[in-house]
């Protein structure tokens, strides 16, 4: 049967012994979708990840669902997982410096997954290899198959990661904070090439960050996590436009643009007040409240997203005003 | 990597000259004199001096030194004041005792420690791989000649599979000199891999948390592909530092080594001339262990560029 969907991840919880860091989320990636997923270091973003690639480190637990390809990811064997990840899955990293092996040339790192999951031949592995660098847009690949990751900068081997990513033609690709790690002028050009591969290939992507500009350039749906919970989300339109939940709202009032910078050296630019709960002093009602302008008793108890095309958890979402007013 | 062989080699001159200068110093910082030892209790301090005179050891410090180091490495390493025996006579046969002693170790620590260290550090969070850590930390707690003694007990005497000590010249019986070799190579060698095993699991852990290890499983390497193909390799680094210093440790075991199996070995010979006072002779062999402890790092340190290309480009 052929799925619509890249990856439909039910009702995830990720957690550590007591300590519950991913607090059941929900949610679809379609095939050839850009689906973003923002929220401040502790959301659980990248333990959601790691949970759907099945890399969380031993003692981390699982439970919920993941549907991709077929198969539940979380109860899937291991051995079961390697023949997804890299194949029909997989991840790009958000520090290239220390990502690829260190003690493996360029070439063998990408021929692998090649030969591994597409069963080629050597010849055949390094032409493809030479053709996916060409691709990424990186001079001269021969040289660079022959170099070892250190020879290398770091645009260029996080352009590496991404081409190991894609080798297999995937049909999800995660990205973890893919370009917090460069300079802002290579940022674009590694963004661009993620973008092209979902339209050539029409494969999902979950791109993670906590930079709201480089969602609202890549993606068409996005998912604001707080304290390891979805706390909104909807289209990139309606959510950065009419944030509902007021940590969303704070979130982009948070983002400094032209119009909120003071050239003269005060500053204009919010803060949300306050810091994430730690994960053993998580509340039971809204994990916000501590921080919210607009908490009441209510806010003592959990709220769920809403059903609306906008969905948000919150007891008193902020009304949508008409665009532009 | 020519650089690099080039850095090594001076670092390699640099180390003798330093040690040579320790050990002319030392060994006559410990006080005696060759001279009232061969000429007995009875004898005069005029006796003495006259003869140490003859034998050349009133002159200056420095030129004593300088005469030693001169005939050194011109291949002379001198002979002893009393059996008028060369040096490297006394070197060259016992050498047939040590090394394969010292190397038989090295070599049974490493095949038994790697394996071993992989095991526990796959099984870390199991009671299989808990036990083999404990293991490893009892077998660093047993003194060398603790261990010598049990397993000599046990294979010689109980058992009566090998010899408890003595030595069997090879060019006389090789089969017998392989026999008296087995428990010490096995002493030194278990002693050297529990603590080579220990490092082996903690290099093993760390590295099976590196980032490109997560890459290469998210590349679709099983947990036991990713640990065989990219944590042994990279984990082979710190593991390779470790045999560095185990190499000299090593020395220091036989000596304990030899002296439990009552084995006729280098370390022997040093002691006992050490007690004589024979300078040269101790001068002379110290340094030839010191050059042979060297290359075994030597060339551990070029496989360590073999292995990791960071170091073999240089800076």
């Amino acid at each position: 049967m052929m799925e619509d969907f890249a990856l439909k991840v039910e009702n995830l919880v990720v957690s550590l012994g007591d300590l519950v860091a991913v607090r059941g989320i929900s949610f679809v990636i379609k095939k050839g979708e850009r689906w973003g997923l923002v929220g401040e270091s502790g959301a659980g973003k990248s333990l959601t990840a790691l949970a759907i690639m099945g890399l969380l480190q031993d003692g981390w637990d699982t439970s919920g669902a993941v549907w991709h390809d077929g198969i539940n990811l979380l109860t899937a064997s291991d051995k079961k997982l390697s023949t997804r990840r890299g194949r029909t899955m997989s991840m790009v990293f958000q520090d290239p410096t220390t990502a690829l092996n260190p003690v493996a040339k360029v070439g063998n790192q990408i021929t692998w997954i090649l030969r591994h999951h597409m069963h080629v031949n050597e010849k055949e592995a390094i032409e493809q290899s030479l053709a996916l660098l060409n691709k990424m847009n990186l001079p001269r690949p021969e040289s660079i198959m022959d170099s070892y990751p250190h020879q290398l900068s770091g645009g260029q081997r996080q352009r590496i990661m991404i081409a190991m990513a894609l080798a297999c033609y995937p049909e999800l690709i995660i990205a973890d904070e893919p370009t917090t790690a460069l300079d802002v002028t290579v940022q674009k050009q590694v963004l661009r090439l993620l973008d092209t591969a979902v339209t050539e290939r029409n494969c999902g992507l979950l791109l993670i960050t906590h930079d709201l500009p480089v969602i609202a350039a890549m993606c068409e749906n996005v998912a604001v996590m707080y304290g390891g919970r979805i706390v909104e989300t909807g289209s990139i339109a309606e959510v950065f436009t009419n944030p509902r939940h007021p940590y969303t709202k704070g979130l982009l009032a948070s983002q400094p643009t032209l119009d909120n910078i003071d050239l003269e050296g005060g500053t204009r630019l919010t803060s949300i007040r306050g810091s994430v709960p730690p994960l053993y002093a998580m509340p039971d009602g809204c994990a916000f409240a501590e921080r919210c302008d607009f908490a009441t008793d209510k806010c003592k108890e959990l709220p769920e997203l809403d059903d609306q095309s906008q969905r948000v958890a919150c007891w008193n979402p902020i009304a949508i005003t008409q665009k532009g007013a | 990597m020519g650089r690099f062989i080039l850095r090594r080699l001076v670092f390699f001159a640099i180390t003798l000259l330093i040690t040579s200068v320790l050990i002319f110093a030392l060994i006559r910082a410990a006080g005696g004199n060759v001279a009232a030892i061969l000429l007995g209790k009875n004898s005069s301090a005029e006796e003495i001096l006259k003869l140490s005179t003859e034998l050349g050891l009133e002159r200056p410090l420095p030129v004593q030194y300088f005469e030693w180091m001169n005939n050194f490495l011109h291949g002379d390493l001198g002979q002893a004041f009393r059996s008028k025996q060369l040096a490297s006579h006394l070197i060259w046969t016992q050498a047939p005792v040590s090394v394969p002693l010292s190397l038989g170790g090295l070599l049974l620590a490493i095949i038994i420690a790697i394996p071993l260290g992989t095991y526990a550090a796959k099984n870390f969070n199991k009671p299989s791989g808990a036990f083999v850590a404990l293991l490893s930390q009892i077998g660093i707690a047993i003194p060398v000649f603790w261990a010598g003694l049990l397993l000599s007990l046990v294979f010689g005497v109980h058992l009566g599979l090998l010899p408890t000590g003595g030595w069997v010249p090879w060019t006389e019986n090789w089969v017998g000199s392989l026999r008296s070799l087995v428990l010490p190579v096995f002493t030194l060698g278990i002693v050297m891999a529990s603590t080579l095993t220990r490092y082996t699991r903690t290099a093993i852990l760390d590295v099976m948390n590196e980032d490109f290890v997560r890459t290469a499983r998210a590349s679709g390497m099983s947990r036991r592909v990713a640990l065989i193909k990219v944590g042994l390799r990279n984990a082979s680094l710190p593991l390779v530092t470790v045999l560095g210093l185990l190499a000299a440790e090593m020395v220091g075991g036989t000596v304990i080594i030899e002296k439990v199996y009552s084995l006729p070995g280098i370390s022997r010979m040093i002691l006992d001339n050490v007690t004589a006072r024979e300078v040269v002779v101790v001068q002379s062999t110290v340094m030839v262990i010191v050059i042979y402890v060297m290359t075994i790092n030597l060339i551990i340190d070029l496989a360590y560029g073999l292995l990791d290309p960071r170091i073999r480009v240089g800076k």
